[in-house]
């Protein structure tokens, strides 16, 4: 990591590496989305149009399992719902950006795009608006063509990927990954240490809302050890 | 054309929660209160969504798996003590591959 390359250079240089994680996981999609008969278009058009894992991987399962069209709207989006905690949480940072700017950043904005970012923005207070998108734009930029690309890639190989990859396990680990390095503080291993606890607990409630309460849980609970150690 | 749908509906209201507060706070400023929530969002949603893809697993009929544990907490560990994610996948991901093989 070196200081005196652009936010840009910067972004493009941390986004990156996860091509590592974003290549198995789209191609895992394309993979189970032609082996559950979807045709080509319809694969791609979930990682272009949704461009979200976890919720397309939700919505695949549900409508190979015969749910209504609506149930299975509500869950994958149930599951999606962390981005509007995302979104409101870039605003501080991007909220002044041009509103095309913003447009883009809204589709651009994932897990990886967002805690990358977030990161950043704490780590470099002194950076300006265009910085700030400039950063986000070179994230998204390795990371979403990998995405869409991995995606045919898997759709087209198919069914030929040997169960013995074991390739569901390449988004669990990815998302650990992203977790490790955000413990810095006793608060953040606080809400880390509810948000698993409550999301276990409450996984029999349905439609993914178990997932919902525990991160709400979570957030109140990162706020009052911060607020108590301040 | 029910698949058609689900995809439309689902990547716009997706986009909606994406773009929302982003769109519609602008340049407002966010409360403190609300500001030391939101530091939380991470930490708050993606343990949470992990914890049962580790604990009960799909691949394994929902039952515990050591390799995967394993794994889980390797990745982790490094990511806490290096906190670097690269190094953090890369050290999960060889020891569920060699898990796997040993298994």
């Amino acid at each position: 990591m070196q200081p005196n390359r652009s936010p840009f250079g910067q972004g493009v240089a941390e986004g990156l590496p996860f091509l590592v994680v974003m290549v198995p996981f789209g191609a895992l999609f394309g993979v189970l989305g032609a082996e559950a008969g979807l045709p080509l278009t319809q694969v791609m058009a979930f990682s272009v149009v949704v461009i979200a894992g976890a919720s397309q991987f939700t919505a695949l399962q549900l409508m190979n399992d015969g749910v209504p069209a609506v149930i299975v709207v509500l869950s994958a989006l149930a599951v999606n719902l962390r981005m509007a905690m995302y979104s409101a949480s870039m605003a501080p940072h991007l909220g002044r950006a041009p509103l095309w700017q913003r447009a883009l950043i809204g589709y651009l904005l994932v897990d990886q795009t967002y805690a990358l970012s977030a990161q950043k923005y704490e780590d470099q207070p002194q950076w300006q608006i265009p910085d700030k998108v400039h950063y986000f734009a070179g994230v998204a930029l390795p990371v979403f063509p990998a995405w869409v690309g991995a995606t045919w890639l898997g759709a087209v190989l198919g069914a030929q990927v040997p169960d013995a990859w074991q390739l569901d396990f390449a988004m669990p680990l990815a998302f650990l990954a992203l977790v490790g390095p955000m413990l810095r503080t006793r608060a953040h291993v606080a809400a880390a240490f509810v948000s698993v606890t409550a999301a276990l607990a409450l996984a029999w409630v349905p439609w993914n809302m178990g997932l919902i309460l525990a991160a709400i849980l979570a957030m109140l609970t990162g706020a009052e050890v911060e607020r108590r150690s301040t | 054309m029910t698949v058609w749908g689900i995809i439309i509906a689902l990547g716009l209201l997706t986009y909606l929660t994406r773009f929302g507060f982003l769109g519609l706070i602008g340049d407002r400023v966010l409360p403190a209160w609300l500001l030391r929530h939101l530091r939380y969002t991470g930490v708050a949603v993606l343990p949470g969504l992990v914890a049962p893809l580790v604990v009960w697993p799909d691949a394994t009929g929902g039952t515990l798996d050591p390799v995967r544990l394993v794994a889980a907490a390797v990745t982790l560990g490094v990511g806490v003590w290096r906190k670097d994610v690269i190094q953090a996948v890369l050290a999960g991901g060889l020891v569920f591959a060699a898990g796997l093989a040993l298994a």
